[in-house]
């Protein structure tokens, strides 16, 4: 049986804050009862995760990023093919693009939490600042994680926009893709 | 050859072109061209980023985590460190290869084909397929794929089914899709159970259907675009790779034999542990990235190319009977000893693809695979070296350790290493007949990425920051002012600064 609530935490734990990712899936695992909430984590999105979006009714993309307008960012994502693309670093929008090609059908809902990084050396540990990030990120998840409703979800977004724009005058949508680490 | 592009014989009045990175690879790379006033390539290089460090990552570590540890090294292939770090620390268990338990031995051949099948497969239907069946400039190669591609409609979900498989083989063995711990000193922590044998028998036959139908695809593609297949980004070189006792294709565990471009062999049924004897790496000013080269022949005749090309030119033949006929028409095409053109690449690569399914399926028939006698013990070594021929080519992994077991002194050879030389070039071939005297734009460049993607190369293990940066172009004047600059998004936008 499915779970209906996929979360996808990817980033590799040895390149310093590109871990922010997997790190906040430790931070669920060690939190929350995982009832109808799968967690699965990897180096690098590839072509084949488009299979593991099947069947659900929500899902979570969690990513460090480089360009991110506060600690984190909250985005809805809607399928697009990278043009450019490197499948070796894939979007997460082309994700979903690949599974509209493969399914014929639209996605389900997704969602990309994306926490500021700054360093991606080999060997590093994550940045002090990567740290404040990823706590700030993981009080935001656990407030998803209560509401798991696409509703609210994109409440949230709308909220997390208004915020943003607020303070800085720029809309976290306006954030590139490429831009995630 | 094209090594005169390598170095101008004057930098003045030259115009600089920068690509910048290298998009569809795994990581940074940059291409510079360096052009007269007549737009005439008077330098091409092809520059490694990024300084990866993996030894100094590696040293001060118990050797026991190795197996794990450099998984972290590659985003790609992690299988291929984690299965080459194994059989180097084997040895410092005192665990020789031939004294590895059967059903240890197997395990790991099978987790090696899956790794190769999923990653071969990823490469040439999401990596490289756009560039073969949408062509690259030439009008005529678009014209002659696009039919090729009516025929194959569901190639896309092929694809995702073919890597999804070759992931579900990994997970099997090691636990995981990724950071799996198959692999330990002297064995495998775990063998199949009748059930996940079963579970992976429900869709091997599909695999083999689906890697021949991919065969017949390149091999359509190349041969319906002669000669120009045949002849872009091509360069007559050495082969390097492992080899099976009696010749045969061989990608786990076997002697190093090499070729030369007229099929003579140079060396063969070589004791991987003794390859500095053989092989040198070249330090060069201007990159990061070295270049190996057979001893005997010297820097400049040495360098040799390894990956599914090497290794499907230097075999006697391939032991699973759909591969080998693949082969045999593989070489008969292009009427030499040995196969040169760079594009072959793909196709030599689905020829590996179809050999995994096929041996997959005889793995799985095999009961060692479910045996329960996994680990062998040796007498203790301070020295061990693992060798394997990963996707992109053979991966050398050489381990020394102290008295208390800390790793003191590491050295890896990573595949795209030793095709540095290679795909160099064949970026220099590209910009002299291809690229010379015209007037540049974004899809004359793209040959040059095109050229080095047959490589598959892996310029930036283990992190997927590759989509941070754009595809970026740049020409610069003989003052070093910037003229014109083209960047291409990952979303396809394309944007133009010019100065000029």
């Amino acid at each position: 049986m499915v779970k209906p609530v996929l979360l996808f935490g990817y980033g590799n734990l040895s390149r310093g804050d590109d871990a922010l990712g997997p790190l906040l899936l430790e931070y669920v695992e060690n939190h929350f009862d995982l009832d109808g909430i799968e967690i699965l984590s990897d180096f690098q999105l590839q072509i084949e995760h488009a299979l593991d979006l099947e069947d659900r009714s929500l899902a979570l993309f969690v990513d460090a990023s480089v360009s991110c307008v506060n600690a984190f960012d909250f985005t809805v994502l809607t399928p697009a093919r990278d043009k450019s693309y490197t499948t070796h670093a894939m979007s997460p929008a082309a994700v979903l693009d690949v599974y509209q090609s493969i399914k014929k059908q639209t996605p389900p809902p997704c969602f990309l939490l994306s926490i500021k990084g700054e360093k991606f050396e080999l060997g590093e540990g994550l940045s002090p600042n990567a740290e404040q990030h990823l706590a700030q990120a993981c009080q935001f998840a656990a407030e998803l994680l209560h509401n798991r409703n696409v509703r609210i979800w994109r409440q949230l977004v709308n909220r997390k926009q208004q915020i943003c724009v607020k303070q800085t005058g720029i809309s976290p949508k306006d954030a590139r893709q490429d831009s995630h680490a | 050859m094209y090594e005169q592009l390598e170095t101008a014989e004057s930098r003045e009045n030259l115009k600089r072109v920068v690509v910048d990175p290298i998009s569809r690879v795994e990581g940074h790379g940059k291409v510079t061209l360096l052009l007269d006033a007549d737009n005439k390539v008077q330098q091409a290089r092809l520059h490694i980023v990024e300084f990866r460090g993996f030894e100094r990552f590696i040293q001060g570590r118990p050797y026991w985590e190795l197996p794990v540890l450099v998984q972290r090294l590659c985003g790609i292939c992690p299988v291929s460190h984690h299965l080459a770090a194994a059989k180097a620390i084997d040895q410092l268990v005192g665990v020789d290869p031939e004294n590895l338990p059967v059903s240890a031995d197997k395990l790991r051949r099978l987790l090696h084909f899956g790794q190769l099948f999923q990653s071969h497969a990823l490469h040439f239907f999401h990596l490289s397929s756009p560039d073969l069946l949408f062509g690259f400039e030439s009008d005529i190669a678009k014209r002659s794929v696009i039919a090729v591609l009516g025929e194959y409609p569901d190639l896309g979900v092929q694809g995702v089914k073919m890597r999804k498989y070759g992931q579900e083989v990994i997970r099997m063995i090691s636990g995981k899709r990724i950071h799996g711990t198959g692999a330990i000193a002297g064995g495998m922590n775990k063998s199949l159970t009748k059930a996940e044998r079963d579970y992976l028998l429900e869709d091997i036959d599909q695999m083999i259907e689906w890697s021949e139908a991919s065969v017949a695809l390149i091999k359509k593609v190349h041969c319906s675009s002669l000669p120009y297949f045949d002849d872009f980004g091509t360069i007559r070189s050495n082969y390097l790779g492992l080899i099976k006792p009696d010749g045969a294709l061989e990608i786990y565990h076997g002697g190093l034999r090499a070729k030369n471009a007229n099929g003579e062999t140079l060396i063969d049924h070589i004791d991987y542990c003794k390859y500095n004897d053989y092989i040198h790496e070249e330090v060069r000013s201007w990159t990061y990235m070295k270049f190996p080269y057979l001893l005997s022949l010297g820097t400049e005749n040495g360098w040799y190319r390894v990956g599914p090309l090497a290794r499907v030119n230097n075999c006697d033949y391939i032991n699973t009977p759909l591969a080998e006929a693949a082969r045999v028409e593989f070489k008969a095409h292009s009427g030499e000893a040995m196969v040169h053109s760079t594009l072959a690449f793909h196709w030599a690569r689905m020829i590996e693809t179809l050999h995994c399914a096929e041996s997959i399926k005889l793995l799985l028939h095999d009961p060692d695979i479910m045996g329960h006698d996994l680990m062998a013990q040796g007498e203790k070594r301070y020295e061990g070296v693992g060798v394997i021929e990963a996707p992109r080519g053979t991966l050398f992994h050489h381990y020394q350790i102290d008295e208390n077991n800390i790793v003191t002194k590491a050295n890896l050879i990573v595949s795209t290493t030793s095709n540095n030389m290679g795909m160099n070039e064949s970026v220099r071939q590209v910009a002299a007949e291809y690229l010379s005297g015209r007037e540049l734009t974004e899809p004359l460049l793209n040959n040059l990425e095109v050229a080095i993607r047959a490589y598959d190369p892996c310029l930036s293990c283990a992190t997927h920051a590759v989509g941070k940066m754009p595809l970026q172009l740049e020409l610069i004047d003989a003052e070093g002012r910037m003229i014109d600059k083209l960047v291409k998004h990952s979303d396809g936008e394309i944007e133009r600064t010019s100065n000029g």
